[in-house]
């Protein structure tokens, strides 16, 4: 037990103990990236980590900046073209857990990185999209939207605030549970969806029948008023509510080693 | 068969105003050298189809080369915004810029459709998302033997696709190593295709799966040092972090941009 760690690190650890040893797990980059490797470093070894790059079974000793850097590939048991990876690998049915950081999730986990309204754009309350005239241009869908659908379950981990969790996104770049959170009951073939939501205040998963998102656990010292503070909606909370476990000392020091690796490699590289 | 030529003939006999092109390199083996060489020989009017348009496309949009982005992620990986893409499109500097946003599954497929000659992508995608409702160019179709319906997307076929390589051999054979991308979906799908290389080499020496197109799939090969710095290419050179960092101060102002496009581009040479 260690009290001295970040809600980042919080965040983080908690994140990796998502996941497990026999997962496959298709790797977003930021957050996702971040937890997936701690797991693998830790409690995961043998976890099978893939990059949307067309790195299968990949095992970088520093984080990677963008989502095909050359860690990526050299530590890779193989590495396939991008739309082999998207056809066979992600549609194909091979992965267990898409792991998804956000600009925007609603209630009902549906992922927004696309465009942000502006303030008084009122065509969002109507449930439609503001694209054509946004505050901010966010980059777009990426690999997302197909990993959310084609991923046996999804993972998200992004910064818990009023400004990420929104009641309805501007925009659905890729799908949680649709605007009525029933999309997926009209389409059996594709994957669970999100499971499970990790901030660094606390963590979320969809109640059973309506699919809008509850708190399941608060992190130590995290209060419901600060979740409540930090939700753009009437967040609920499970009745029977837990404690998150604190990150141990392993865990800390993994990632810790981690970011320092990461951060002294890429300065070096740039350097050249 | 392929064509060896210096890259400042091989762009200028190949890439014409008003063409659709496809410069690609999943953030490895990206065809900087060639984009910059376009930049130099003030090709205009261009529509431009990448899944991830980074720096190259930024500087194009900026220099005014490009009328219309067909892409499926728009960003300065691992730093943040394309400054001059958003200027473009917010406020139309230089020029007015379309958008045709895609998915990557999407992108990917309609490159292997281009590749594998047919008209359309099938694939399962899209679902619940709202891209479907800002673009015309996502459809569906319903299998005759399942009754799922299914996405499609139109076939990416660019009028000339470029891509950057580490080595070709005397008869014009091109191997790619490491992150392939869909850098093979782009020479077949293109009507033109334009190879660069780090060098031109006696003996590939490659295993019977190695990633080689024939040199009779390729038009143009031009060899170009470095030419995806500062993207990277394995084997060769790493990626210049640095760069992408700086890049976010110059893209963010114009007249940074503009100096940095005269000083860096216009005033140099082709390899």
């Amino acid at each position: 037990m260690t009290a001295n760690y970040t809600p980042a690190e919080m965040m983080t650890v908690t994140a990796a103990r998502a996941l497990s040893n026999n997962m496959t797990c298709f790797v977003g980059i930021g957050l996702p990236s971040e937890a997936a490797n701690v797991a693998r470093m830790t409690h995961a070894p043998d976890i099978t980590l893939i990059y949307e790059s067309g790195t299968i079974q990949t095992k970088p000793e520093i984080l990677p900046l963008s989502i095909g850097d050359g860690e990526l590939c050299e530590s890779a048991l193989t590495t396939v073209s991008v739309p082999e990876m998207f056809r066979y690998w992600l549609q194909g049915g091979h992965i267990d857990v898409g792991f998804l950081g956000t600009a925007q999730i609603d209630k009902y986990a549906n992922l927004n990185t696309t465009v942000i309204a502006a303030k008084d754009d009122s065509s969002v309350k109507e449930g439609k999209t503001s694209y054509a005239n946004p505050k901010v241009r966010l980059p777009g869908g990426g690999g997302a939207p197909e990993i959310s659908t084609n991923a046996k379950e999804v993972f998200i981990t992004v910064k818990h605030s009023t400004r990420t969790f929104v009641e309805q996104v501007d925009f659905v770049t890729t799908v949680g549970f649709g605007r009525d959170g029933k999309v997926r009951d009209q389409h059996p073939q594709i994957g669970r969806g999100p499971t499970v939501v990790i901030t660094d205040l606390c963590i979320l998963k969809p109640d059973p029948d309506s699919k809008e998102l509850v708190v399941v656990s608060l992190h130590p010292g995290v209060t419901k008023e600060q979740v409540i503070a930090a939700t753009g909606w009437p967040i609920k909370f499970l009745e029977s509510v837990t404690t998150t476990p604190t990150p141990n000392a392993q865990e800390l020091d993994v990632l810790r080693t981690l970011k320092e690796k990461t951060a002294r490699a890429h300065s070096a590289q740039g350097a050249v | 068969m392929a064509i060896f030529n210096s890259l400042q003939q091989a762009i200028s006999e190949s890439v014409k105003d008003g063409d659709t092109l496809a410069l690609e390199g999943f953030t490895h083996l990206i065809s900087f050298a060639a984009g910059h060489e376009i930049i130099r020989q003030k090709k205009r009017d261009l529509t431009l189809i990448r899944m991830t348009p980074d720096l190259i496309y930024d500087q194009l949009v900026g220099a005014g080369c490009a009328k219309k982005l067909i892409f499926s992620w728009g960003g300065n990986p691992g730093v943040g915004s394309l400054h001059r893409v958003r200027d473009a499109f917010q406020n139309n500097y230089p020029n007015a810029l379309e958008s045709v946003e895609h998915s990557h599954a999407a992108m990917a497929n309609a490159y292997e459709a281009g590749a594998a000659g047919l008209p359309m992508a099938v694939f399962r995608g899209y679902i619940g998302s709202e891209l479907t409702d800002v673009n015309d160019a996502i459809s569906s179709v319903t299998c005759p033997f399942t009754g799922e319906k299914l996405a499609c997307v139109p076939a990416i076929k660019p009028d000339v696709g470029i891509i950057h390589a580490q080595k070709a051999d005397r008869q014009g054979n091109v191997l790619i190593e490491g992150i392939v991308g869909v850098q093979k979906e782009v020479v077949l799908s293109s009507k033109i295709s334009i190879v660069t290389v780090e060098e031109i080499v006696d003996d590939l020496n490659t295993g019977p799966n190695s990633c080689v197109l024939p040199g009779w799939t390729v038009d143009q090969i031009a060899v170009a040092p470095k030419g995806a710095h500062p993207s990277y290419a394995h084997g060769y050179y790493q990626r210049d972090n640095q760069y992408y960092l700086d890049w976010d101060a110059i893209s963010r102002d114009r007249e940074r941009f503009n100096q940095w496009l005269e000083d860096e581009i216009l005033q140099t040479g082709a390899n």
